[in-house]
C-alpha cells in the first residue's frame, strides 16, 4: 500500500454529515498533507471506487443512509479494494466493522491523535 | 482598545467557555486548522453547525408533535445533532443529545420533550457564546492582530 507519484497519501472521507466531512477533509489536508476526497454515504463511496478511484486510506462512518459503513466495507472488500479502511463509530464497539473487513475502528470523533495512530501503524505511510 | 488587550480578553473569554463546559478540545483542533490560506475556516464550520442545528431542532419539534411519534426518526435526528455538536466541540449540546437518545430508546415521550427543551436551551447558549467569540476574534483581525490560540 504505497502512496502514488507525488507521495501524498490519498484519503476518502465517508460521512453523511457535511460538517464532519468539511472538518476531516481540512484536517487531513492541512495537518497531514494528504489529498482528501469526500463521499456522503456508503453507496457513493462504493461507486467512486468502482469507477476506478484509488485511495490509500478510507475513513468510513458507521451510520449513514442508503448504505451504512459496515455494508460499504463489505462491498469494497468484495470488490477487491485493498485500501486501509478505518471505521468510525458512534459507539465503542467495532467488531462488526472489523469483521466486515476494516483494518481499524475508532470511536467518534476522528481527531489528530487517531489519525496519527493509524498512520503510525502502517510502515508505508510517513507523516 | 490595544490589540494585545483585545487578545487577552479573547483568550480569557475562550478559557471561560472551556471551564464552563460549553466547548471541549475538539474546538481547539478546529482553531488549529485555521491559517492565512484558510482564515474563515472556524466561522464557516460554526455557521454550518448553526444551520444544521436549527434545521434539526425544527425537525425534532415537528416529529415530537405528531399524534403517533416515530421514535426511530426522532433518534436519527438526535444522532445527527450529537455528531455535529461533538465534531465542533459543543460539549453541552452533545451531552444533552446522549441523554436524549436514551429516552428515545425507552420511548419516553415526556422525557423526550423535556430533553428537546434542554437541548434547545443549550444550543442557544452555545450559539451566543460562539457568536461573541467570533466577534472578538474578528475585531482582533480587523485591528491587525492575530487570533490567540489556547494550549489544551
Amino acid at each position: 500500500m504505497t502512496a502514488m507519484g507525488n507521495n501524498k497519501i490519498s484519503a476518502l472521507i465517508v460521512d453523511d454529515d457535511s460538517i464532519i466531512r468539511k472538518i476531516h477533509k481540512t484536517m487531513l489536508e492541512r495537518l497531514f498533507n494528504m489529498e482528501a476526497r469526500t463521499a456522503k454515504d456508503g453507496k457513493e463511496a462504493v461507486d467512486l471506487c468502482r469507477s476506478g478511484a484509488k485511495f490509500d486510506v478510507i475513513f468510513m462512518d458507521r451510520e449513514m443512509p442508503i448504505m451504512d459503513g459496515v455494508e460499504a466495507t463489505k462491498e469494497l472488500r468484495a470488490m477487491g479494494v485493498k485500501s486501509m479502511i478505518v471505521g468510525i463509530s458512534a459507539s465503542a464497539s467495532g467488531e462488526d466493522f472489523v469483521a466486515a473487513g476494516s483494518n481499524h475502528c475508532f470511536e467518534k470523533p476522528l481527531d489528530l491523535a487517531k489519525v496519527e495512530l493509524v498512520l503510525g501503524l502502517h510502515p508505508n505511510f510517513s507523516t | 482598545m490595544e490589540v494585545d488587550q483585545m487578545q487577552r480578553q479573547c483568550l480569557d473569554y475562550t478559557k471561560s467557555l472551556f471551564l464552563e463546559g460549553f466547548l471541549d478540545g475538539q474546538f481547539v483542533q478546529l482553531q488549529q486548522l485555521q491559517d492565512e490560506n484558510n482564515h474563515d475556516f472556524v466561522v464557516e464550520v460554526v455557521s454550518l453547525f448553526f444551520e444544521d442545528s436549527e434545521r434539526l431542532l425544527n425537525d425534532l419539534t415537528f416529529a415530537l408533535d405528531q399524534k403517533s411519534i416515530d421514535f426511530k426518526k426522532v433518534d436519527a435526528h438526535v444522532h445527527q445533532l450529537k455528531g455535529s455538536s461533538s465534531s465542533i466541540g459543543a460539549q453541552r449540546v452533545k451531552n444533552c443529545c446522549i441523554e436524549f437518545r436514551n429516552f428515545c430508546e425507552e420511548q419516553n415521550i415526556d422525557a423526550c420533550l423535556s430533553c428537546l427543551q434542554q437541548v434547545k436551551q443549550e444550543y442557544c447558549h452555545v450559539k451566543n457564546k460562539l457568536e461573541t467569540l467570533i466577534r472578538l476574534e474578528q475585531q482582533i483581525v480587523a485591528a491587525g492582530g492575530s487570533i490567540p490560540t489556547m494550549e489544551f
